[in-house]
């Protein structure tokens, strides 16, 4: 027998994740639709005035993404934790950080990439153009992996405890403060004329700290979740 | 080999054992029996390393495996009391992709005999386990058995929910395991069927 190496794991931790969410289709079409929903219902409830869709066209896209985000949390960890695969997943041989930082890359492939996919579509329904609409879709393209990276702290922490679903809103939300305010304020900048470089900088500051911060944590919070 | 030494667990405000010293040698199996709630599980958890003592250590070849971490996971099977397989996956799915995670690697063939081994049809191979009966998702969960290559297996009521051909099979896997120099701990409220020198037995009281 001989070890499988670090990225053969990963790749079959990630590959696991996405076959699955291919096989529950429903599941990821429920966050999508959910960010369509509450995206198109803004311009209804404000009126189509072009102008003041345009100025509160980042911070509503960026609070749907936000929030779409937080419904999908739910499916890290809890159906491995209900049936047994979180435990497996503990005495596999190589370092849980990392195999927690597959887990999380693959939610991100099947609940923020759509987000990022479709964020031009909603964009020009808010009359966004041009410079602000590439910045919405850099803007999100560096968020939601943050997004997922600390919603996974939450939904670890949360694990096995009752009514985690609104538990884990009011532990990540507060944290996800920094990200929705850089995140729409490279696309208010950039609207500005001032450009989002700035902005765009402190969202993959952002990423960076979680990439190496989050998944350490995360594991921690298995460990005891599974305790 | 694996040794407990002065093994205690208190869950809440309940001491569910303490002192336990125990060693199991390669080709024996242990077989932890006690009443519900006597600690068998949390026994055999902190055999795994999920789940720390109040007081002890467990080591395996003399050193602690809480020092030894992903070089102790490497040797050890734990198929726990939930069967650890994915509902929306194939049966074949389940262990072509836990065996890549886990390092045995298997092959669609040996994924098929494995099957075959445990007493499922070809015909079951390739629905969602969803569909499957208990004792038949307890199969599949017992097959990974079939393609271990860890000299350890730390087991968690392994017959529940078999009828008694399944049960004959899996036991006699496990005395092949022992035969071929493995060691084995299982929790069970069912006999073991194998001979006096293989099996030693722990009697936890709660």
């Amino acid at each position: 027998m001989s070890q499988p190496g670090l990225w053969e794991t990963l790749r079959g931790i990630i590959w696991r994740d996405l076959l699955l969410a291919i096989r529950r289709r429903s599941d990821v079409a429920i966050s999508v639709l959910f960010l369509v929903i509450v995206a198109s219902l803004f311009p209804l409830g404000v009126g189509p005035e072009p102008a003041v869709l345009r100025t509160i066209a980042a911070g509503v896209l960026w609070v749907a993404a936000l929030l779409a985000c937080l419904l999908s949390l739910g499916r890290v960890f809890t159906a491995d934790y209900l049936d047994g695969v979180l435990e497996q997943m503990l005495l596999i041989a190589q370092p849980l950080p990392v195999l927690v930082a597959g887990k999380v890359f693959a939610h991100w492939v099947v609940s923020g990439l759509p987000v990022v996919l479709l964020s031009p579509l909603l964009g020009l329904q808010f009359g966004l153009e041009g410079e602000a609409l590439g910045m919405l879709v850099l803007s999100l393209l560096l968020g939601t992996p943050t997004l997922s990276m600390i919603g996974s702290i939450g939904a670890a922490l949360v694990l096995g405890v009752r009514g985690s679903g609104l538990l884990v809103a009011l532990l990540v939300l507060p944290l996800y403060v920094p990200v929705l305010i850089f995140g729409a304020g490279a696309v208010t900048s950039s609207m500005a004329g001032i450009g989002g470089e700035a902005n765009l900088s402190l969202l993959g500051a952002c990423l960076v700290v979680s990439v190496f911060f989050a998944p350490w944590a995360t594991a921690s919070a298995l460990r005891i979740a599974l305790e | 080999m694996l040794q407990a030494v002065s093994l205690s667990c208190r869950r809440g405000d309940r001491r569910l054992f303490s002192g336990v010293n125990v060693t199991v040698q390669p080709g024996t199996v242990l077989a932890v029996v006690g009443e519900n709630g006597s600690g068998k599980t949390s026994f055999l958890r902190m055999l795994c390393n999920l789940l720390a003592p109040e007081e002890g250590v467990v080591l395996w070849h003399g050193v602690d495996i809480r020092r030894l971490k992903e070089l102790y996971y490497a040797q050890l099977t734990y198929i726990g009391h939930l069967n650890g397989i994915k509902d929306d996956l194939t049966a074949m799915e389940n262990l072509l992709l836990t065996g890549a995670l886990t390092g045995d690697r298997p092959s669609d063939t040996s994924v098929r005999d494995a099957l075959e081994a445990v007493g499922l049809k070809q015909r079951i191979h390739h629905l969602p386990t969803r569909v499957l009966s208990q004792g038949q998702k307890r199969r599949v969960a017992l097959a990974r058995l079939w393609l271990s290559t860890h000299p350890l297996w730390l087991l968690d009521e392994p017959f529940t929910s078999l009828d008694q051909a399944a049960t004959a099979l899996v036991t006699e896997r496990l005395r092949s395991h022992l035969q071929g120099g493995g060691l084995a701990v299982v929790v069970t409220h069912h006999e073991v069927a194998l001979p006096s020198e293989m099996v030693q037995r722990l009697r936890l009281d709660g």
